[in-house]
């Protein structure tokens, strides 16, 4: 029996290739949980392919990757989701149909379990449920301050409210890891603001563990516990963000300018 | 943590079945139209208590309860399905082998309604789960050619199954709806003779100037049909607002980000597959009851379209549209009918309407100038089947491309339009 813990995740040379061409190569690190982990790199750089293996989305050719010290390489998305994994993504990915209030709760699909028998019925199990849920779901409206959009189909919402519903469905998961692609991404100033208010909140209130994939350096720098660069596939540093502003070969890939904001 | 002014908490009546006052006086005034309407008992309404009428609106109804399963599937779930024909033969044979009565040709158990009944739809669900995962590995136009197969795998069983099916172009005879507790005792209520309804509601006079002691058999159907439809409804709508309905949703929507949230993209599909099946198989039994004698080569892709029909015209995903499109669906060629009729009339009496009519209407065989052929004039020209079908066609193709919400979203621009009035914009 051994008393260490195991990280909540690593990734250990992990490579993925499209027809030839490498995404990833031998991509390694470690997260323990709490922790805001940043991922960056430029464009092209593999940083959502990496989200993508880690989600199921893409199955990594070679390497692996554990969660809690398990291998979940191969699982199915839906599975890797039940284990509290939960993400948002860089071109939004919102249920365009359905109002806030439903992308929200849809969220909370694996946190119940009531059935098509029981649902038919509403009366009981399902009722209960959807009480719980719409409880659970007007606490994250009322953090992420989208009271006024509630019933809108989500289709029709401003850029800078959809992400921030996309925000919203990942944390009705309840997640252990969150993973963030480019939440700030197109935004002014003020939204960006906004959106680095609210992962603060989240870490600081729910206590969950997030990995952002950012370019906006000011963001990562200020926010992030660690980072981590790839470039063409390859991490290239990874530590404090003094660490990594410091290291010549992140100065290089980056030519020095960014990293100094 | 912080205080929390804005968290708001009064979502208890938003959650009800019918959220607002003015739902729950529409479905008031609905549910007492469809008691008092066929009974002849409302001023206006009259017409409604006439058979032919009746017999229409009996069909409309049992093809809402296959029409809310197609709704639940396509609609919902976003899995565009040509099979649901084959589905209602699975529940209509169920049915009738359950149900009917054995004779030198067919095989018939002659049981009750409350077994056949829900046996047809718990058949055609089975089936639906058992083709399901051949189903949920293609999507979009592949799936529609799939789910169309079995409507001619369908066609070719039933054509051959004489012991199930009753001859091509004869059939066979369905069970009629009544309950009986079991076979060869005397129904306990039978929704389809003329007569009271039940033998303990004659004594009482409940309204004086209904006389439900002698009610048609079609009312009885009707109120049977109407209380089945209004709890299909209501379970349609339980599973649509429950975790189920929005697993669907969001593998209609974005099947990826679906399965990245946790949500079982094969196990969803399956589950719409099996439920909507269900629907079909019990609007497939009640519609060839209602019907009394269906030939095999009824359950052709033309019925598959027409539900197709009922979605895009009604509005896909919502319970409202779904019946909208059902009763225009249904309906309409009746009002084609009378329409052509009455301008056929006029052109000849020379009424008010005969320039439209002389136009629309071939009256005879050496008229030449019309689209409708009416009645049967030979030559060219639709008959009003044929204007039906190009009908649907025009309407799917101006819905798809207009408003593709259906008539629910033209119903929905005109509410707006009053909620605002006089502000319009
Ligand atoms: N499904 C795919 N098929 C083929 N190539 C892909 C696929 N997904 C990613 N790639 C390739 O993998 C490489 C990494 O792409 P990825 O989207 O992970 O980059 P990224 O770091 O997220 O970039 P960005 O900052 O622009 O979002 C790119 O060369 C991309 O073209
Ligand atoms: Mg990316």
């Amino acid at each position: 029996m051994a008393f260490v813990t195991a990280p909540l995740l690593e990734f250990e040379n992990v490579g993925l290739s499209f027809k030839g061409v490498n995404a990833l190569t031998d991509m390694s690190f470690t997260m323990t949980a709490g922790e805001l982990f940043a991922v960056i790199g430029p464009n092209g750089a593999g940083k959502t392919s990496a989200f993508n293996c880690l989600n199921g989305v893409y199955k990594p050719q070679r390497g692996d990757i554990r969660w809690k010290g398990d291998s979940i390489l191969g699982m199915r998305p839906d599975k890797v989701a039940e284990l509290g994994i939960a993400r948002t993504f860089q071109n939004i990915e919102l249920f365009a149909h359905m109002t806030v209030l439903q992308n929200i709760t849809l969220g909370r699909h694996i946190r119940t379990n009531v059935g098509w028998l029981a649902g038919a019925v509403w009366y009981g199990k399902a009722k209960r449920e959807e009480m719980a849920n719409r409880e659970k779901v007007e606490e994250i409206i009322d953090l992420l301050e989208i009271e006024a959009w509630r019933s809108y189909p989500v289709g029709l919402l401003p850029y800078g409210i959809q992400k921030r519903v996309e925000l919203g469905r990942a944390l009705a998961m309840e997640p252990e890891l969150l993973l963030l692609d480019e939440p700030v991404a197109g935004m002014n100033l003020e939204e960006t603001e906004d959106m680095a208010r609210f992962i603060l909140d989240i870490r600081e209130e729910l206590g969950i563990a997030m990995i952002l994939v950012e370019h906006d350096m000011g963001l990562v720098m200020d926010i992030a516990d660690r980072i981590l660069v790839l470039d063409f596939g390859q991490v290239i540093g990874e530590g404090t963000p003094l660490e990594v502003q410091n290291n010549p070969n992140v100065i290089k890939a980056y030519l020095g300018e960014e990293l100094t904001a | 943590m912080r205080g929390r002014p804005n968290l708001y908490t009064e979502y208890k009546a938003e959650m009800g079945l019918f959220p607002s006052m003015s739902k729950k006086i529409a479905i008031g005034l609905l549910a007492l139209i469809a008691i008092l309407g066929p009974l002849a008992a409302l001023p206006f309404l009259g017409f409604a208590g006439d058979a032919s009428w009746l017999i229409l609106v009996n069909k409309a109804l049992v093809f809402a309860i296959a029409a809310l399963g197609i709704n639940l599937l396509t609609g919902v779930a976003g899995q565009v399905s040509l099979g649901h024909a084959f589905f209602m033969a699975v529940g209509a044979y169920t049915a009738v082998v359950l149900g009917g009565e054995a004779g030198n040709t067919v095989w018939g158990l002659g049981l009750p309604i409350w077994i056949w009944l829900p046996a047809a739809g718990v058949a055609a669900a089975l089936i639906g789960v058992f083709v399901a995962p051949t189903a949920v590995r293609v999507r979009g136009l592949y799936l529609a050619f799939v789910t169309l197969g079995l409507v001619f795998i369908g066609l070719y069983l039933w054509r051959n199954l004489g012991k199930i099916a009753g001859g091509p172009g004869t059939g066979r005879p369905w069970p009629e709806l009544e309950f009986a507790l079991w076979r060869n005792m005397d129904p306990l209520v039978s929704f389809t003779s003329d007569g009271p309804l039940w033998w303990w509601l004659t004594p009482v006079n409940w309204l004086p100037w209904v006389h439900i002691e002698e009610m048609d058999g079609e009312v009885k159907t009707f109120f049977f049909l109407v209380v089945l439809v209004a709890v299909f409804a209501i379970i349609a709508k339980n599973l649509m607002r429950t975790r189920i309905g929005r697993s669907w949703a969001a593998i209609r929507d974005r099947d990826i980000a679906a399965e990245v949230m946790g949500v079982a993209d094969a196990k969803g599909k399956t589950q719409a597959f099996g439920i909507s099946s269900f629907y079909a198989g019990m609007g497939g039994a009640l519609f060839a009851s209602v019907v009394g004698r269906i030939i095999p080569e009824s359950w052709d892709i033309f019925l598959s379209v027409e539900f197709v029909a009922i979605i895009l015209i009604g509005g896909a995903g919502t319970i409202v549209g779904t019946f909208l499109g059902t009763f225009f669906v249904v309906l309409s060629p009746r009002i084609v009918e009378n329409v052509t009729g009455f301008l056929a009339t006029q052109a000849e009496d020379g009424g008010p309407f005969s320039w439209l009519g002389s136009i629309f209407v071939r009256s005879s065989a050496d008229d030449w100038i019309g689209i409708v052929s009416y009645p049967d004039a030979a030559g060219p020209g639709l008959s009003v089947a044929q204007l039906n079908i190009v009908l649907f066609g025009v309407l799917i193709v101006v819905f798809l491309i207009a408003e593709p919400l259906g008539l629910y979203g033209i119903w929905l621009r005109a509410r707006n339009y009053w909620k605002g009035w006089p502000f319009t914009y």
